[in-house]
Parts: C-alpha cells; structure tokens; sequence
C-alpha cells in the first residue's frame, strides 16, 4: 500500500498508450475550460505525482453515482481515472469483503493521515442512534466521521451527499443528513446531481489530482465550473422560450418540433448544473433533448418541490396542496369579495346618514356640503 | 422646487387647522401634504407594478404558443424585458423615495416610519379600524396618512415592495451570471430559500401579496374620498389635502 505510484505507471501497466495518455490529457483540460498549454501540465502531474488514495464511502444512496462514474463517457476516462485514483476503499465494487475490507480504512487512514480524499456517496440517517444505515454491522455515521476526521478533503457525491434527496424530503422519517452538516471541519466539495454527471465526477478528481487544490467553489460549496450556470442558460431550446413557443401536451405538434418544456414543468430555470453543455453518456443526449423537462435534480431539496410536470410549485404550508396562484388568487378572490360587501355597506351608510342630516343636524364639526 | 410651498412641520400644520376653524368661516381648509417627488414616484411606481404583475404573472404562465419560426419572435424575451425594466424603475424609484424620506417633508418618512412604541399610534389604529367596522360614524381627520393606513404602508408596502425588489435582483442574477454586480442580491436571499425554485415561488407569492394591498389601496382611497371628511385621490395628483367640513 505504501509503494509509490504515478498515474503514468498504472495508465502504461494497463496497456494505454502514451498517445492516447496524452490524449486524455489535453481532452481533461478542454473539458476543464483550460488553455491548451495545460494539457502538458496535466501530463506532467500525472508522470510525477503519486496516487491519491480514495476511500469511496456508501452511506443511504441508491449507487446511481457510481453508475454514472463507472460509465464516465470517455473510455480513457472509464479506464484510467478509476486507476488514476487509487481507490482503495468502494464497498460496491471491491473485491475485497468483509473484515479484510474494513481493515483497509484503517490502514489508509494512518498510512496516508491527512493525505487521502473520502469521497462520500449518500448520507447518513441521524435518527435512531444512526441504526437505519449499518455498515459492518456499525452505523455509517460513525463509519463516516472515523473517515472523515484524517481526510484533506471530503468529496459529496451526489444529491444525496450533497443535499439529502429523496430519502431527507418531508417528512424525513430517518433523518437523513447531507455530509456537510455532520462533518463540520473539513472542506467539502458538493457535486450535486441524481446522479452527477460522469465527465463532471471526474472533471472534478482530475482538477483536485493535477493542481492540488480544491477546485474553485460557489458559496452553496459547488465547484464553479459545472454549477455557475442553469439548465436554462444553455439549453439548445433556449430560443423557442423567448421566442414564446412552448409545449402545451405531450403529444402535440410543438412537441414534436421540439419547442420549450417550460409549460410542462421543466425545471431547467432553476437548476445548476452542466448537463445542456456536457450532456449525458457521452454527449448524446440529455433529458431535455429527449423530450421530458428538467426535474431539477442537483438542487437543494427538489423532491420537495413538485409537482414535476408543473412550472408552479405546490407550497406545502397550505393543507391541501396549492401553488402561488391558486393561493394568490383565492387570497385577491376574498379580498375582492369583502371589498365589494364593504363598499354595499358603505353605501347603505352613506345614504342613511344622508337622509339622516335632513332631519337633525349632526355634530357640527362633521356636517357635510 | 417648493417656492410657494411652506417648510412648517405638521404641528403647524395641525394647527392652522384649527386657526382656519376660527377664522375662515365656510372656506375648506387646504394643506400642501405630497411634495412633487413624492406624487411622481407614486404614479410612476403604480404604472410599474402594473407592469410587473401582468408580466410577471405571463412569466410564470407564458401565453399560448406562436406559431412560425423562432427567430421570427421575441415574445417572452419582450415580456421578461419589460418585466426587468419596470423592475428596475420600482427599485430606482425605491431608492429615489427613501433618500426623500429624509430629504422631503414629514409626510414623505411615514411610509417608513412605524411608532410601534407610541400607545396612542394604536388607539388610534383601533379607532380607524372601528370606522371602516361602521363602529364609529365618523373617522378622525389626518394630514397625511391615517394610522390603520400607515401601518398597512409600512408594514405591506414598503416591505413587501422591497422584499420584491430584493429577491426580484437575485432573480435577475441568475440571467446575468455569477460575477454581475445582481449576485450579492443572489448570494444573500439562495442561503435563506435554499434553492432557486422556492425564490421564485417567494416572489410570485409576493406578487399576490401586492396585488391584496393595491385592491385594498384602491378601495380605501375611493371610499375616503367620499364618505371621510378630506380628500385622497386629488390629494395624490396636486399634493393639496382639502378638509371638506372644516370652518361650518
């Protein structure tokens, strides 16, 4: 475990040739938003530096994450970056099982004390002491602050990590915790998504591998470079938005010449995230493009913030589940209503008094012309 | 700018009032209340909320889809500018009304002034509330606004419209990109409703909210017009409040 080893040496051990190496190196900082030169410098970490070790934790999550990584578009980037990192500890895909596993986050932990990146998939449930997510027969939150507490860094993948996702929605029955509220004392890095995006997750380890710091974060704690924008900024259907030519239902002719989602519930204003630029499974395609709007999925708390197929948010305070304008307009329907009744009123008042003065006088400093 | 108009503070004010009972016999009593910026933020800034909630609300709910190619139209990009620009008019305009709170004369800060402490600010609110209750038959008389109404101002309108203002900026951020000078407004309201969704839903609520206050707005300062005892709606177009049974 302690022999050093460069990226190159295992990229060359498996049979990748220097010119596809060198390839994925100017491809990674393309990919990056880098100036070509950094393609060299890129090479050059990989020759020289030695793996960071990566212990990939599973707390409650679903593993689409490590779907999405595993299937990093790229082939070099599939093949490689799983090797470039030395990921010593993934308890879904090790071979290793058991004790002999567990043993190895120990062992990285004190040989590499400060050096190593946890990369946490899924969260940790608070409730019950922990017990609704065991791991090695303890509570994946002790599991998770032992890790954590001799990490440089702490990488959340996913909504999951990140924000919660289904299993934190209303009412939370487990009390599911992102990682940045449990582990209070490492800098953390938020790569939101359900899943993110493969060519993002790696993005991201790449930067951390080739300049040995943490890539630039936005203040909810989301690199920069994949979350500074929406869906929306960059749809390719962008113009038929402002144009104002919308999909009304599923099936109609504005569908078919792939107009707007945004009246079908499409979150893609409201979300940050790369996918309308870097798009899904190798830049073929992406929920957009395939016809069904944007769910939102790398946003804070999105499962609470259906209806999907809706553009108005139902607001949960109100029992029975309103959005703004049914509330709006039930609110100004009332209002209107007592407006007109008042103003009856009113008149009626107005009239009495009126007939009223012809008869007695009222208090001097009242009457009337 | 107020040649004419009278630099005295409304303890004057009040009491020319009650000088004019002595002295002038049948004459109605008129009193110089909203200085010119004032009236013209007023209607200045109730041409933009109109503006805003139509297109905003359009914002939300687009209009039936156009037909044709898309480069041929530019409808919810006209809708969404007309949307900022007024945006930015109300907030200039917001600007301008607070530097005119101080600079302007008492009648200009009560909109965002509340003398919470001041027992007598809420029996009076009580008595105004009884009036519009039919409690009462006749309402106190007030040089500028009335107390139930100053606390509606402030309370709806001057926080609710900066609430708009302030969440309306983070909106516009999110078009204008990390980096434009909008991200400190972005930076600030996201942390308080934790993702983009929920602040457009926040301002669209608000949006309501405004709508409520004008609807009552509107009808108050009909109805006072008539039945109270001084005028309203002239009073917002010449700035001269004219107290109609006054001297009799």
């Amino acid at each position: 475990m302690a022999r050093v080893e460069t990226f190159y040496d295992v990229i060359r051990r498996q049979g990748i040739s220097r010119r596809s190496f060198l390839k994925f190196c100017s491809l990674t900082a393309a990919s990056l938003g880098l100036a070509p030169a950094f393609g060299a410098r890129i090479a050059e970490a990989m020759e020289t530096k030695p793996r960071i070790p990566v212990l990939w934790l599973h707390g409650l999550e679903c593993t689409c994450c490590s779907e999405s990584f595993i299937r990093s578009a790229h082939p070099l980037v599939k093949d490689v970056v799983l090797s470039m990192i030395s990921l010593d500890y993934d308890d879904t895909i090790m071979a290793a099982a058991g004790h002999q596993a567990e043993a190895i986050l120990d062992e990285i932990r004190h040989e590499y004390k400060g050096r190593y990146i946890a990369a946490v998939e899924g969260n940790p449930p608070l409730n019950e002491d922990g017990m609704y997510c065991i791991v090695g027969g303890r509570p994946f939150v002790e599991q998770l602050r032992e890790v954590c507490s001799d990490a440089m860094a702490v990488i959340s993948w996913g909504s999951c990590a990140s924000w919660g996702c289904v299993q934190a929605a209303k009412p939370n029955p487990t009390r599911a915790t992102p990682v940045h509220e449990v582990i209070l004392d490492k800098p953390i890095i938020k790569v939101p998504g359900c899943p993110p995006i493969a060519e993002v997750m790696t993005g991201v380890v790449s930067y951390i591998l080739t300049f040995d710091k943490m890539p630039e974060l936005d203040r909810q704690g989301r690199p920069k470079m994949f979350y500074s924008q929406r869906i929306h900024d960059k749809c390719y259907r962008r113009p038929h938005f402002d144009a104002g030519q919308f999909v009304e239902q599923w099936d109609d002719e504005q569908a078919q010449k792939g107009y707007c989602l945004y009246k079908m519930g499409c979150k893609g204003p409201t979300t940050y995230n790369a996918c309308s630029t870097t798009r899904w499974n190798g830049g073929v395609s992406f929920p957009i493009q395939s016809g069904h709007g944007c769910i939102g999925c790398s946003e804070d708390g999105f499962w609470d913030n259906g209806p999907f197929y809706d553009r108005l948010t139902n607001v949960k305070q109100f029992g029975i589940e309103a959005n703004a304008d049914q509330i709006g307009g039930t609110v100004a329907g009332v209002v209107g209503t007592g407006i007109a009744a008042h103003a009856a009123v009113s008149a009626v008042k107005r009239a009495r008094m009126k007939s009223g003065e012809t008869q007695a006088p009222a208090p001097s400093t009242t009457s009337r012309d | 700018m107020t040649a004419h108009v009278d630099k005295r503070s409304a303890d004057d004010e009040i009491a020319d009032l009650s000088t004019a009972k002595h002295h002038l016999q049948v004459r109605q009593t008129a009193i110089y209340v909203y200085e010119w910026p004032v009236r013209l933020w007023h209607w200045v800034n109730a041409a933009a909320i109109l503006v805003l909630a139509v297109t905003g609300y359009f914002i939300a709910s687009p209009l039936p889809s156009l037909p044709g190619e898309a480069s041929d139209q530019y409808l919810m990009g006209y809708i969404r500018f007309a949307h900022f620009t007024a945006g930015f008019v109300m907030a200039a305009g917001m600007v301008g009304r607070i530097y005119w709170a101080f600079a302007g004369n008492v009648h200009a800060r009560q909109m965002f002034v509340l003398p919470f402490w001041s027992g007598k600010f809420w029996r009076e609110v009580l008595i105004e509330a009884q009036w519009y209750a039919f409690l009462r038959d006749y309402p106190k008389k007030y040089v500028g606004h009335n107390p139930l109404a100053q606390l509606a101002m402030v309370t709806i309108y001057s926080v609710g419209s900066i609430f708009m203002i302030v969440t309306g900026m983070a909106l516009y951020a999110e078009g204008a990109g990390k980096g434009s000078m909008f991200d400190m407004a972005y930076d600030l309201v996201i942390p308080l409703t934790g993702n983009s969704q929920n602040l457009h839903t926040i301002h669209h609520l608000g949006m309501w909210a405004i709508i409520v206050f004008v609807m009552i707005h509107v009808y108050a300062a009909v109805r006072e017009d008539i039945m109270s005892r001084q005028s309203m709606i002239s009073t917002m177009v010449s700035g001269w409040r004219m107290f109609k049974d006054d001297g009799k």
